[in-house]
């Protein structure tokens, strides 16, 4: 009874663990599945078709290519301007500046639907059609936000005294801030980067108002699929993407590891 | 890792204040930024509120009328969806908090060398489409599957659906199906920031807690919870405010009794085409919801989210 009190806590946890992770368990074992039926729900065999032929469903291979490209383009986009931003508002006083705080706010508090809306409304009035151009302004629209955040956290967060370090020892100000500043925000840029990658790639509402009839990107291709039957190669490139973002967050951390083991090595040195 | 949770949190990191005057240069910095989201946030969300009250069809154009009784239209048509919306939203939140706040403890102080791995594995799902997710959570819940099976033997689906969470004897296609799945779909959003906060506390008051013979309720409730609050208003902020608006779990996981706002917004702009009462439906959410967080942020006494 003791030991349940004690424990009782790390129980709840691994449940709740187990809460998250079996739906991608779900959708990898499913990727081995050959349904009978336009349906993949139950389990009927096990069958490598669907990995051996990853594009012999119509559509998704090109769905999938479209969500890539937006992907990069509006993650690079909203990473360039998103980073001026931040420096701007994490380094600078000027008037406005709590107004602007508050403006790179509300979108991250706005439900996708009221954005994705009225986005339509504008493009409506102004007689864009809908298509990859009113994707990628919507994309970058959300996306940029959380650049900002993200990497105006670190830039606050830098000592002030190494740049001026740097003068000391004779930098010019392009020099301390290419050699000094920017290395030190760089894991932020990369960090809002990547989250900007991830939730433009992951996006159905917003895109589903401003994509029109003809453009499909790969979210758009699920919603439709599971209205129409759902084909089993949807399940591998979900199965994909989670491993290979565990494979890159693992990389990642080793690259770190050896790194903090270099610097303590030069350090003993 | 870190930045991702500090953007979640929305805070920053306690630093110096931005020290320099810079003349231009910060107005050149935020220019294309700052000239997208008006452009393409601001100026919108005007043109909706024009939208809403605006008469005409699709055919003829439409014209500004200030036609207010758009908004009461919509609303006494609409207003279950409303309800439904915020109710499942504020139980989705509920639920996360309440799974979340044990994940995010024992990741912090119990998980050991086994920590960064959680949080990884926490935030991975987000790589794999949430729509995929969303569409294994009924395969999960099928008719024949083993979850169902075991709801029925234990006698569980009779209570679900004596309270009124089911209909009948399945688990799919009810109020229980769409909460389960906005509970799943926002968790690690409940989570990171739980951590973030729950990391930094220092665990020696507890011991100063038990050593003033408080018992482990009173440690929880007097210790810990003040203390985590910045962390339970974020996480609950990051969870509703998408939750009241997300219509994809009570499209794949509901019935036509569990229809949210949203589903209604995508029908009257997509398929009916009934733009001002779609664009008033679009601006009450927005509205209830700056209401509803504007409250609740000043009840919680933190102010410095934004």
């Amino acid at each position: 009874m003791a030991w349940l009190r004690r424990n009782l806590v790390v129980i709840i946890g691994l449940l709740v663990m187990a809460y998250i992770m079996v739906p991608n368990l779900v959708v990898t074992i499913f990727s081995f599945n050959k349904p009978n039926g336009r349906y993949n729900y139950e389990w009927n065999q096990f069958s490598l078709d669907a990995w051996l032929n990853p594009c012999s469903s119509a559509g998704m291979c090109e769905a999938l290519g479209l969500s890539l490209w937006v992907a990069v383009a509006a993650s690079l986009a909203a990473t360039v301007m998103g980073t001026m931003a931040a420096f701007a508002l994490g380094r600078y006083r000027f008037k406005g500046r709590s107004a602007t705080n508050l403006l790179v706010f509300f979108p991250m508090a706005t439900p996708e639907v009221v954005m994705g809306s009225s986005l339509l409304t504008l493009f409506i009035a102004m007689g864009i059609p809908s298509g990859q151009l009113t994707i990628l302004i919507a994309h970058i629209l959300f996306t940029v936000s959380f650049v900002i955040t993200t990497v105006k956290a670190r830039v606050a967060s830098l000592d002030p005294a190494l740049e001026q370090a740097a003068a000391d020892l004779y930098a010019n100000p392009t020099q301390a801030f290419w050699k000094v500043t920017f290395p030190l925000v760089a894991p932020g840029i990369a960090a809002g980067a990547l989250l900007a990658f991830a939730l433009s790639f992951d996006d159905y509402i917003v895109t589903n108002f401003n994509a029109g009839a003809s453009t499909v990107t790969f979210p758009m291709y699920v919603w439709g699929a599971a209205q129409r039957g759902t084909p089993v190669q949807i399940n591998v490139v979900g199965t994909v993407m989670f491993f290979g973002a565990l494979a890159i967050v693992g990389i990642g951390q080793l690259i770190g590891a050896r790194l903090r083991v270099g610097s303590r090595r030069k350090e003993a040195l | 890792m870190a930045a991702l949770t500090q953007a979640a949190v929305g805070a920053e990191a306690p630093a110096a204040r931005p020290r320099r005057r810079g003349g231009l240069v910060p107005f050149l910095l935020l220019a294309p930024a700052l000239l997208w989201l008006v452009v393409f946030f601001v100026v919108p969300t005007i043109s909706l509120a024009s939208q809403s009250l605006q008469t005409g069809d699709i055919d003829n154009g439409y014209t500004l009328t200030w036609h207010f009784a758009t908004y009461a239209d919509a609303m006494s048509r609409y207003w279950p969806q409303f309800l439904r919306s915020i109710i499942y939203a504020a139980s989705a939140t509920l639920g996360t908090l309440l799974l979340g706040y044990p994940l995010a403890w024992f990741i912090a102080h119990r998980a050991g060398r086994w920590k960064n791995l959680l949080l990884v594995l926490v935030v991975a799902p987000f790589f794999t489409n949430f729509l995929i997710r969303t569409l294994a959570w009924q395969i999960i819940l099928t008719d024949n599957g083993p979850v169902t099976g075991f709801f029925r033997a234990t006698g569980l689906t009779n209570v679900l659906q004596a309270i009124g969470l089911t209909d009948n004897n399945s688990l799919l296609g009810s109020q229980f199906a769409v909460t389960c799945g906005l509970i799943y779909n926002f968790l690690p959003f409940m989570v990171l920031p739980l951590y973030t906060i729950l990391e930094r506390l220092d665990t020696r008051l507890l011991d100063a807690a038990g050593d003033l013979y408080a018992d482990g309720w009173n440690t929880f409730w007097k210790v810990i919870w003040p203390l985590s609050l910045p962390g339970v208003v974020s996480g609950t902020l990051l969870t509703f405010i998408p939750a009241a608006g997300d219509y994809i779990n009570s499209k794949l996981l509901g019935n036509t009794q569990t229809v949210m706002i949203g589903q209604v917004i995508d029908a009257q702009f997509l398929r009916v085409l009934d733009y001002p009462i779609a664009a008033a439906l679009s601006f009450i959410l927005m509205a209830a919801i700056i209401i509803l967080v504007a409250g609740y942020v000043r009840a919680a006494g933190t102010e410095e989210l934004v």
